[in-house]
C-alpha cells in the first residue's frame, strides 16, 4: 500500500533564473533529450503563436490558445512511451504533434473540416475533448481495461483548474482509485475558466490536495518548467507501471492569453500580473537555462524555429488544399450500419442541391 | 426450449454472450456479489469472475464514461443502470460521447457498449424508481434503442445489443420481469435490431406499443373481442424503428392507437405519429391517437395507477377512434 498524503508544500521546480535560484538537472537525461525537448517546447509554441495569426486571417475558426502550456504538454508527453494513451482537451488541441500527428490534420479540426478527425489508434491519442473534463472517465477505463488485459500501458489525462470542478472528474478520480488505474491525472492549473478565478472555482487549498479524497498521490510542479513537469510524470508513470495505481499532478501556471480567439480579457484580468508572468514564459526560461548549460546557440535556436514555421507554413497549405468535404460526410460514420432513412436523407439534399 | 422468465432470460443472455466472447464485460452498481438488485445479473461473478462482473462505485457518470475507455481498449461493456431514472447522470457521457465518438474518428473506431436498464412504473416503488427515459436514448444520433417485452425476446435482443458494433440501449420492462414467462430458444439466440414483431393480429385498428405496454395493448385486444379486430405490433427496436412493419399494419387497419408510458409532448409514440402522418396518412381513415403517460413527473404509487396508461384507456381510444 502506498501512502497518500496531503500535496507536496511547495512548486517542483528545475530550472533556475540565472541569478538566485540555481539551475538543477534531472537525472537520467541526455544533452540530446534536453534538445528534444526544446523542439518539441518551439514546435508547440510556433504552432501556437501561428494559428492566431490563421484566427486574425480568417484561416481557421475560433481557436483555444495554449501560449504559455507548451511546458506541461512537452514536458508530461516526454516522460509517456509510444504506446501510451493522450486524452487531451480542446487546450491540448496540437498535442498529437508530439506523437507525429500531421500540422495540418490538427489545423483541419479548427477549419472545422472533417479531415480534422483523426485514429486516434494512428498516434495513441484520444480525439480532442471539448466538453470540460468528460474525457477523464475515458482515460481511466481505458487504463483499467487495458491493466484487465495484461497490457502494460498507461494513460495520461490532461485538463485545466476548471475541469476539476466538473462531476466527470470527480467520478474518473474516483474509478481510477478504486480500480487502481495506470493513469496519471495532468491537471494544468492556469488559474482561470475563461473569466472565473480559482478562488472562485475551489476552496480546496491546492487542486492537488484533492488527490487524497480518491487514494492517490498528488504532486504540484511549476508548469512553466517542462523539466519539473518530465520528472513529476515520469515518477507517476513509473507508480502506474508498477502497478501503484493513479497520480495526481497540478502543474500551475498562469494564463497569460485570452481563453480563445473569441474572448476578451481585459475586463476581468489584471493585465499587470499578466506582463510579470510573460516575463517567466515557459519556453524562454528553457531556452535561458540551455544557453548556461551551453547546449543552446543562436545558430541552433533559430535553425529550430525556422524548421517550425516552415512546417506550419507547408502544414496550412496543406489544409488548405483540403477539397471540400462531400456531403455524404454529414450522415457517415455515426453508425457502424446506419438507419435506412439516412441514406434517404442524404438522396434527398442532393436532389434538392443539384448534385 | 425452455420455460423463463423476462429477467431470467436476460441472465441467460449475459451467460451465453460472456461465454461465446471473452471482450464482453458487465459492470454496474451491484452486480457483482449480490446479481443485481433485481437479480438479472446473478451467477456472473463466480462464473466470469470479478474482473469481467464488476461492482463499480456508485456513479453513473463513471460507469458509461470508463466504459468508453473500456472499449477503446478492446471491451465490450454491458452497463447496467440499476433504475431507469438512476441513469440521469450517464447522459452527460450518452450524448457528449457515446453517441460522437465513432463519428469523430471518422468510422476507424467502433463503441460496441450496451447499456442495459431496468425501466418503467406500476411496482409500488419510491420516487423516480418509475420512469420511461426512452425519449432521451433515441433521440441522441449514434445510439440504438430496444425494448423487449417477452422472455424470448429479452434473450435475443439483449445478445443482438451486445454483438452491435455500435452503442445500444435496451430498456427492460422491471414491471413484467418477474410476471411475462414464456418459451425462450436455449443455447445462443438472436433477434435482430430494426425488426418489429406483430403480436396479435387483427383487422380493424393497429395498437401500436413497445415493453410492458404490450402487456396492456393485448388486454385491451382481449376486452376489445367481437368488437374490434384488434392488431397489436411490438416494436421491440425503437432506433432503428422497423417502419416497414409499421406501414404495412396500419396500411392493413387503417387505424393507429399508440400506447407508451413516458409523458406524451416529444414521447416515442410522438414520432411514430409523425412517421404516419409523412407515408401512411393516405391509408389512415381516423386520427391517430395516443394513449401515454401525462405530463406530469410521474406520482406517488398511491396514484400510479391513474397515470399508467390502462386498458381501459386504451379501449376508449379504440372506441372513439372506431366511431370517429
Amino acid at each position: 500500500m502506498s501512502q497518500v498524503l496531503p500535496a507536496e508544500g511547495g512548486l517542483r521546480r528545475i530550472i533556475g533564473d540565472g541569478a538566485t535560484l540555481p539551475d538543477g538537472e534531472v537525472e537520467g537525461l541526455s544533452a540530446d533529450d534536453l534538445l528534444a525537448l526544446y523542439r518539441n517546447l518551439v514546435l508547440l509554441r510556433t504552432y501556437d503563436e501561428r494559428s492566431v495569426v490563421y484566427h486574425r486571417q480568417g484561416r481557421i475558426g475560433t481557436y483555444a490558445i495554449f501560449w504559455n502550456h507548451e511546458a506541461m504538454q512537452v514536458g508530461s508527453v516526454f516522460a509517456l512511451e509510444e504506446r501510451d494513451w493522450i486524452f487531451p482537451s480542446y487546450r491540448d488541441s496540437a498535442i498529437g504533434l508530439l506523437r507525429g500527428m500531421p500540422v495540418s490534420t490538427v489545423l483541419s479540426w479548427w477549419r472545422g473540416h472533417p479531415a480534422g478527425w483523426w485514429n486516434p489508434h494512428d498516434y495513441n491519442v484520444a480525439s480532442i475533448c471539448v466538453p470540460i473534463g468528460t474525457q477523464v472517465p475515458h482515460a481511466v477505463g481505458f487504463a483499467w481495461g487495458s491493466r484487465l488485459k495484461g497490457e502494460d500501458r498507461v494513460a495520461i489525462v490532461n485538463f485545466g483548474d476548471g475541469a476539476t470542478s466538473e462531476g466527470s472528474f470527480h467520478e474518473g478520480a474516483t474509478f481510477a482509485g478504486v480500480m487502481k488505474a495506470p493513469v496519471i491525472f495532468f491537471c494544468n492549473n492556469n488559474q482561470w475558466a475563461i473569466s472565473t478565478p480559482l478562488a472562485k472555482q475551489t476552496a480546496a487549498p491546492t487542486l492537488a490536495d484533492k488527490a487524497i479524497g480518491y487514494g492517490m498521490p498528488g504532486l504540484r510542479v511549476d508548469g512553466g518548467d517542462v523539466l519539473a513537469v518530465y520528472e513529476a510524470t515520469r515518477e507517476a508513470v513509473a507508480r502506474a507501471r508498477a502497478g501503484e495505481g493513479p497520480t495526481f499532478i497540478e502543474a500551475v501556471t498562469y494564463r497569460v492569453a485570452p481563453h480563445a480567439t473569441a474572448d476578451d480579457p481585459s475586463s476581468y484580468i489584471d493585465e499587470e500580473r499578466v506582463e510579470e508572468e510573460k516575463e517567466h514564459e515557459c519556453v524562454g526560461r528553457y531556452e535561458r537555462y540551455l544557453k548556461r548549460l551551453g547546449l543552446l546557440t543562436e545558430e541552433h535556436e533559430e535553425q529550430v524555429r525556422k524548421g517550425a514555421l516552415e512546417l506550419m507554413r507547408a502544414g496550412m497549405a496543406e489544409a488548405e488544399a483540403e477539397p471540400p468535404p462531400d456531403l455524404a460526410l454529414v450522415f457517415e460514420h455515426a453508425y457502424a450500419a446506419p438507419p435506412p432513412g439516412l441514406a434517404d436523407d442524404l438522396a434527398e439534399l442532393r436532389r434538392i442541391l443539384g448534385q | 426450449m425452455t420455460q423463463l422468465l423476462l429477467v431470467e432470460a436476460v441472465n441467460e443472455a449475459l451467460h451465453v454472450e460472456m461465454e461465446r466472447d471473452p471482450a464482453v464485460l458487465v459492470m454496474g452498481e451491484d452486480v457483482g456479489r449480490l446479481g443485481g438488485v433485481f437479480r438479472a445479473t446473478v451467477g456472473l461473478q463466480d462464473r466470469f469472475g470479478a474482473d469481467r462482473c464488476v461492482d463499480t462505485p456508485l456513479a453513473e457518470a463513471g460507469i458509461l464514461g470508463t466504459a468508453v475507455g473500456l472499449c477503446m481498449a478492446g471491451w465490450r461493456p454491458v452497463c447496467e443502470m440499476q433504475y431507469d431514472a438512476f441513469s440521469y447522470p450517464a447522459l452527460d457521457q450518452l450524448i457528449n460521447h457515446v453517441g460522437r465518438y465513432r463519428w469523430r474518428t471518422r468510422g476507424k473506431m467502433s463503441f460496441p457498449l450496451v447499456v442495459r436498464m431496468p425501466y418503467g412504473g406500476g411496482v409500488r416503488a419510491p420516487e423516480l424508481h418509475d420512469d420511461s427515459p426512452e425519449t432521451y436514448y433515441v433521440h441522441t444520433p449514434g445510439v440504438k434503442v430496444a425494448i423487449p417485452s417477452t422472455p424470448a425476446d429479452a434473450k435475443g435482443l439483449l445478445a443482438a445489443a451486445i454483438r452491435d458494433p455500435d452503442p445500444v440501449v435496451v430498456f427492460e420492462p422491471k414491471l413484467i420481469y418477474r410476471t411475462a414467462r414464456g418459451e425462450v430458444p436455449e443455447g445462443e439466440h438472436v433477434v435482430p435490431l430494426g425488426e418489429a414483431r406483430v403480436a396479435r393480429e387483427g383487422s380493424d385498428v393497429t395498437l401500436v406499443a413497445y415493453g410492458a405496454m404490450v402487456v396492456v395493448a393485448e388486454r385491451a385486444a382481449d376486452a376489445l373481442e367481437g368488437e374490434a379486430s384488434c392488431e397489436v405490433l411490438d416494436l421491440r427496436t425503437l432506433k432503428p424503428l422497423d417502419e416497414a412493419a409499421l406501414l404495412t399494419s396500419v396500411a392493413k387497419t387503417g387505424r393507429a392507437v399508440l400506447v407508451q408510458e413516458a409523458p406524451r409532448v416529444c414521447g416515442f409514440a410522438a414520432e411514430v405519429a409523425a412517421v404516419l402522418a409523412e407515408k401512411a396518412i393516405f391509408d389512415l381513415r381516423g386520427p391517430v391517437l395516443r394513449v401515454t403517460g401525462y405530463d406530469v413527473p410521474y406520482p406517488h404509487w398511491q396514484l400510479e395507477d391513474a397515470y399508467m396508461p390502462s386498458v381501459e384507456r386504451v379501449v376508449d381510444a379504440v372506441r372513439r377512434l372506431l366511431a370517429a
